[in-house]
């Protein structure tokens, strides 16, 4: 937890270093660098690939992902499960289903889970840090106090197991997928929320703020028009990570028994925890779900990384 | 220096008992109590509430949260609801493999991730660079569970190189003196203990080594990178000082300053516990504890672990500032 | 800046000092180097026991662990579930199940050198009995107040009346023990691990202890029950330790021991291995030597891999539940019957369960005395189960269905798998079901138990051959996991559980069961053996259906 604070700070920072250059240049300029990056093609290739198969799935599934259709050739006593063949081209899980089709559709329930996860966060995480920022750059000696307040807060929120966090909105909710896009999106809230605060923090010292300031622009107009837009870039790359970070989660969450478990729409981190029982007997019940799961948030992450090194200015020389 | 540190102690006192408080609420408030784990499975309504009396479940919270701050203020946590010893026992039997699978993990990711990071910066933008960094990164994205699972499947079970689960062999019969188990073979020179024990630490310590791995391979990476641009990394290598003394003198001791901060930290989030690695690796810890007592409703334990661990997290923290201080001139606490 | 480097490695050369110093002081106090391979024997098992004391406890792996250490009157033979002679020789029952006269053994010892004798059995038994305060709490004395009532002195309103009333020695080797009324109990208490006899030593330091405090909202057991030192019962092995940090509890093999098999190894180590995974590697890779609850998918690989992967027999049952209040639609019967016929139980048996799984047709395994061949089958018959839903206008019925996510018991080793193929069933029968997943412990107990599942899935594992072991917890009167009022069934309940006379009784509970699946209050599912896996070069114990594995019979090849 507290690992992630300082990497968060860091990236906060990454804000304040390249304010002082011009917008448009800046990200043309990181594009550019990114092409040349084949971490960055690399990650690109994979998500946009991720991203087709998602949208694409219900038409790319061949069969419905909970029809126990060859249920009656599976046998747990004798480990008989139809392995790849003409019909099934990835073989028949554990319930006689067709192992491709909840691939696909798990494909999008696992996109589902990050970006619900990641918006969640990012958007509990842009109120709460926006605010505290805010009221830190902008409001006194007042606005320090709701700051510390808002922080202690944050702080008291990383201390806490995030276990205990998903238990409860299970228990709240029932168990379904969406009690993990909450339960993974809520603790990314204060990641954000240190995130956003770090990067207006460091933009408020920023000399087009002073000068902002000076001219009499109206301190709510330079947080909205700029020092919010000017903060993005590292936000940009911390959605990047947390779309992975969810995907991985999930996994975990599921292995803890909490996962979403409707056998209908199927979620990769949830066939991963399915396959447990039958690691000895069965490998490529876990190899399918895994692999997917690898390659995605290696997808996600590289790109993020990547996008990380190219906006840094200090990385660049 | 030292009024910084009071102060920063007496902060924790309000906070601590927010979180107490916050805790306390939301704990009482999830539905369902511990008597499902006391009892079997078909227990009468009579006897869970018989159960529920006995444990002081059926008065008012204010009531349970007052009797809850009395003993704390007399350093008493109390019981545990599901093993019925006391929760400050409780943590001093899981706390030090939790810290000795900490240590272990950081060995690992710090003794390979520096140099790694290092070996990229130097060959930024080759091929070296980007497996390093892709490979530290695919530690990132393998869920944690699974990568136990393929540990022990290739390094236990097929090469038997490591045991596969729990801190020492049962049976050996070692001495315990702090619940450290490598520490304690050391001290009552039973190094075969020792050394059994640090085997059992190899493979759950690589697993929960991953993601602190990649975090500090990219670190000193980036750090290493930004090191190298600077204007004296550049006046010493057209000095044509070797590349050793220009690594040993400038390059990694002003690039260690960024890494070991986050290594203070990355150690501290580790303390709190792995509940998925302390489970594949049967690793009594304080993570597969808590997750225990997350189901049992076994309220003083989570309470008691919580608030501990939130005195470990602001503790190590203040560490962290203060070492920060204390290896860079520059930067003074207030 | 030098003075803080200089204090810093004066830091550092104290601690190194004290270190030192710690050494200095801590010796090692390990008897002999290191024990040989063969002396060890490690058994993973799914949890942790709670207590050295099995009158404390209620849970399985408790009285796993104690079994091997205290012995009862009466118990099961090895591999079956006939109650033989064990501290006693021989028992008798007079005609009226009131008085039961026991034949001690004699020449047995207990761990602490006492003699085993007829006044050490009665003070155990008034041990229990005249428990006070907090023992009486149903969370220290549940299997006590289950098998014998109450106590000399109830101080709950709560409490059952006591149902014991005397143990008297007779002589030395001769005990007599009354109680008020028979109950379908007997003799299977005497079998009860619960019941496990200590030492009349042990029993007096218990007493010295005192009770645990009681406290408000504080929860202990008593000191004795925590650490291997004070406990101590008449069998094969006595505890060594228990390293709770670890989960570990140390057996070593008792020397004293009367009977035969003397404990085939010097140490039996019970190690917790929560995950299932876990327990497969650690026994290939030679860390464990065997581990229970071995999943349904390991038993072939394991086999064909050269383990041992003996399975007991079958002696537990899963059954669909049904909560007629819950979903009134399922006090009408022809809405029962009808999911029972939606139901294909075969399809579970041969793609999930482990080989010797049986489809149930009725609410006890074919192995219970008492068991039924004349039940009403209700056969799988999507077509005949929409009919029914039909004529019962419940064409449209919509139910919730709960089920367990992380769990695995014996009679269900992986419920989410069962219920996706039960749901299947339902739902080509035309019934929507909703799912409803939860966590075991403590969601899916409690809303099961408060009636709020109008479906679910749970099971059963016999504590001794006594079939009301099975029907009696569950029909015997309402019960809140089933929300029916069947004043005739539990009349009959009440009439079975007062029969002393055990042949009279098996042809009760067999009218009993044709009544039940007459009346039809929820769908049995099936029975399935859970197996147990062992290294190759191991002599496995016989395996019980009753879970009793008698570890003394474990050595290595």
């Amino acid at each position: 937890m507290s690992a992630k604070t300082d990497r968060i700070d860091r990236l906060a920072e990454l804000t304040a270093a390249r304010a002082d250059e011009g917008g448009h240049g800046l990200w043309y300029e990181a594009f550019k660098r990114l092409r040349r990056n084949p971490m960055a093609i690399a990650g690109a290739v994979i998500v946009l690939v991720f991203v087709l198969i998602a949208i694409l799935a219900r038409v790319l599934a061949p069969y419905e992902p909970d029809a126990q259709t060859w249920l009656g050739e599976t046998s747990t006593a004798t480990m008989t499960f139809p392995g790849a063949r003409a019909g099934n081209l990835l073989g028949v899980d554990h319930l006689g289903r067709d192992m491709l089709s909840r691939l696909l559709i798990g494909s999008q329930q696992s996109l589902l889970v990050g970006v619900v996860a990641t918006v969640l966060g990012f958007s509990a995480g842009a109120l709460l840090g926006g605010v505290s920022g805010a009221c830190l750059g902008l409001f006194g000696t007042a606005g320090r106090r709701v700051d510390a307040v808002l922080m202690r807060f944050n702080d008291m929120a990383l201390a806490v197991p995030s276990l205990l966090l998903a238990v409860s909105v299970a228990t709240l909710l029932g168990q379904s997928l969406i009690t993990v896009m909450i339960a993974v999106g809520v603790t990314q809230v204060p990641v954000f929320a240190r995130l956003l605060r770090g990067s207006m923090l460091a933009q408020s010292h920023s000399d087009y703020v002073m000068a902002s300031t000076a001219l009499g622009v109206r301190k709510s107009r330079i947080v909205l028009n700029h020092i919010l837009p000017n903060s993005l870039g590292p936000v940009l790359v911390q959605v990047t990570l947390s779309l992975a970070t969810a995907i991985i989660e999930a996994a975990g969450l599921s292995f803890l028994g909490l996962g979403g478990v409707d056998a209908a729409h199927p979620e990769w981190g949830f066939m991963l925890a399915e396959s447990q029982q039958y690691l000895s007997g069965a490998l490529r019940f876990a190899v399918y779900p895994a692999t997917a799961i690898i390659v995605t948030a290696l997808g996600f992450t590289l790109l993020g990384e990547a996008l990380r090194e190219a906006l840094d200015p200090k990385l660049r020389k | 220096m030292v009024r910084y540190i009071v102060r920063r102690l007496l902060q924790l006192i309000p906070t601590l008992f927010g979180l107490s408080l916050l805790l306390f609420a939301w704990l009482h408030s999830l539905p369902g109590g511990p008597e499902a784990a006391l009892l079997d499975v078909r227990a009468t309504a009579d006897t869970r509430a018989q159960v529920r009396r006995s444990l002081g479940l059926d008065e008012p919270l204010w009531i349970q949260y007052g009797r809850f701050m009395k003993r704390l203020a007399q350093l008493d946590l109390g019981d545990s609801f599901s093993t019925g010893t006391p929760v400050v026992e409780e943590f001093g039997r899981r706390f030090p493999a939790t810290v000795e699978l900490t240590v272990a993990a950081m060995i690992l990711a710090i003794g390979l991730g520096i140099p790694l990071g290092y070996l990229a910066a130097r060959r930024h933008g080759r091929l070296l660079d980007i497996l390093t960094v892709s490979g530290s990164l695919l530690g990132i994205c393998i869920p944690i569970f699974f990568l136990g699972f393929l540990l022990k499947a290739l390094l236990a079970v097929k090469l038997g190189w490591f045991p596969s689960l729990g801190r020492q062999t049962p049976g050996l019969d070692a001495t315990r003196v702090t619940g450290f188990y490598v520490l304690d073979g050391v001290l009552t020179r039973e190094f075969d203990a020792s050394w059994d024990a640090l085997k059992h630490l190899v493979l759950p310590g690589i697993a929960l080594a991953s993601i602190p791995f990649a975090i500090i391979v990219r670190m000193t990476r980036a750090s290493v990178l930004e090191v190298l641009g600077e204007d004296y990394v550049r006046t010493a290598e057209a000095k044509g000082l070797r590349e050793s003394t220009v690594r040993r003198r400038h390059v990694l001791r002003n690039a260690m300053l960024p890494v070991a901060t986050s290594i203070g930290l990355l150690t501290g989030g580790l303390l709190s516990g792995a509940v998925l690695t302390e489970t594949v690796f049967a690793f009594g810890g304080i993570g597969s504890f808590l997750a225990e007592a997350i189901s049992n409703r076994d309220y003083p334990v989570l309470m008691g672990f919580i608030m501990i661990i939130a005195v470990l997290y602001v503790l190590i923290n203040l560490a962290v500032d203060l070492s920060y201080s204390l290896l860079d001139p520059r930067v003074r606490v207030r | 800046m030098k003075s803080r480097k200089l204090r810093g490695l004066l830091a550092l050369a104290s601690v190194t000092v004290l270190a030192l110093g710690t050494a200095a002081c801590a010796k090692s106090d390990r008897d002999d180097g290191g024990s040989g391979d063969k002396d060890t024997f490690v058994f993973g098992t799914p949890g942790s026991p709670k207590s050295l004391d099995p009158s404390l406890a209620t849970d399985g792996e408790t009285f796993r662990v104690t079994r091997q250490v205290f012995e009862t009157l009466l118990k099961h033979e090895p591999g079956g579930t006939k109650i033989v002679p064990s501290l006693a020789e021989s028992y008798e029952q007079s005609p009226d199940g009131l008085i039961w006269t026991f034949n001690l053994r004699s020449g047995v010892k207990f761990h602490d050198g006492e003699a085993f004798n007829a006044a050490a059995v009665c003070k155990n038994y008034e041990r229990w009995y005249n428990w006070t305060g907090t023992y009486q709490n149903t969370n220290f004395s549940s299997y006590w107040q289950e098998l014998f009532g109450g106590f000399a002195k109830n101080e709950d309103a709560k409490t059952p009346a006591a149902n014991f009333k005397s143990c008297a020695p007779q002589g030395d080797l001769k005990v007599v023990i009354t109680v008020d009324h028979y109950s379908a109990t007997l003799p299977g208490a005497f079998t009860h691990a619960s019941l496990g006899l200590h030492s009349p030593k042990a029993i007096e330091k218990y007493t010295a202890e005192g009770n645990p405090t009681g406290e408000a909202g504080k929860f202990n057991y008593p000191a004795f029950s925590q650490t291997a030192g004070t406990v101590a019962g008449t069998g094969p092995f006595k505890y060594a330790n228990w390293d709770k940090g670890a989960q570990e509890v140390t057996l070593e093999a008792f020397d004293g021991y009367w009977g035969s098999p003397k404990a085939g190894v010097k140490k039996l180590v019970m190690k917790t291995i929560k995950d299932a995974n876990a327990g497969r590697q650690a026994l290939q890779s030679g860390d464990i030597q065997g581990y229970d609850l071995v999943a349904p998918a390991d038993v072939s690989p394991l086999k064909d891999a050269g383990y041992q992967v003996p399975t007991r027999g079958v002696f537990n049952l899963l059954y669909l539940g049904m909560q007629q209040e819950a979903e009134p639609l399922l006090q009408k019967k022809e809405v029962r019957e009808a999911i029972a016929h939606a139901i294909d139980k075969q399809s579970i048996v041969t793609s999930k369960l482990p080989p010797g799984a049986k489809a149930a047709d009725q609410f006890m395994p074919d192995t219970v005395e008492g068991y039924s061949t004349t039940v009403p089958k209700y056969d799988y018959n999507p077509e005949k189960a929409k009919e029914l839903l039909k004529g019962a206008g419940a064409d449209k019925l919509s139910i919730d269905f709960c089920y367990p996510t992380e769990v695995s018991r014996p009679y269900m080793p992986s419920p989410p798998e069962i219920f996706e193929i039960l749901k299947a069933n339902l739902q080509a029968a035309g019934i929507t079901v909703n799912d409803k997943p939860m966590k075991w412990a403590p969601d899916y107990l409690d809303a099961t138990d408060a009636g709020k599942c109008p479906l679910y899935i749970i099971g059963w594992t016999g504590d001794y051959n006594e079939a009301y072991n099975f029907i009696g917890t569950w029909f015997a009167v309402y019960d809140g996991g089933w929300g029916f009022k069947n004043e005739k069934l539990f009349a009959d309940m009440a009439t079975v559980s007062k029969e002393p006379d055990k042949a009279k009784r098996i042809e009760l509970y067999k009218a009993l069961n044709d009544e039940i699946m007459t009346y039809l209050p929820g769908v049995p599912l099936t029975s399935s053996p859970p197996s147990m896996a062992f290294a190759p070069n191991v002599n496995p114990p016989t395996t019980s259906p009753l879970t009793q594995e008698n570890f003394a019979e474990v050595s290595y090849k």
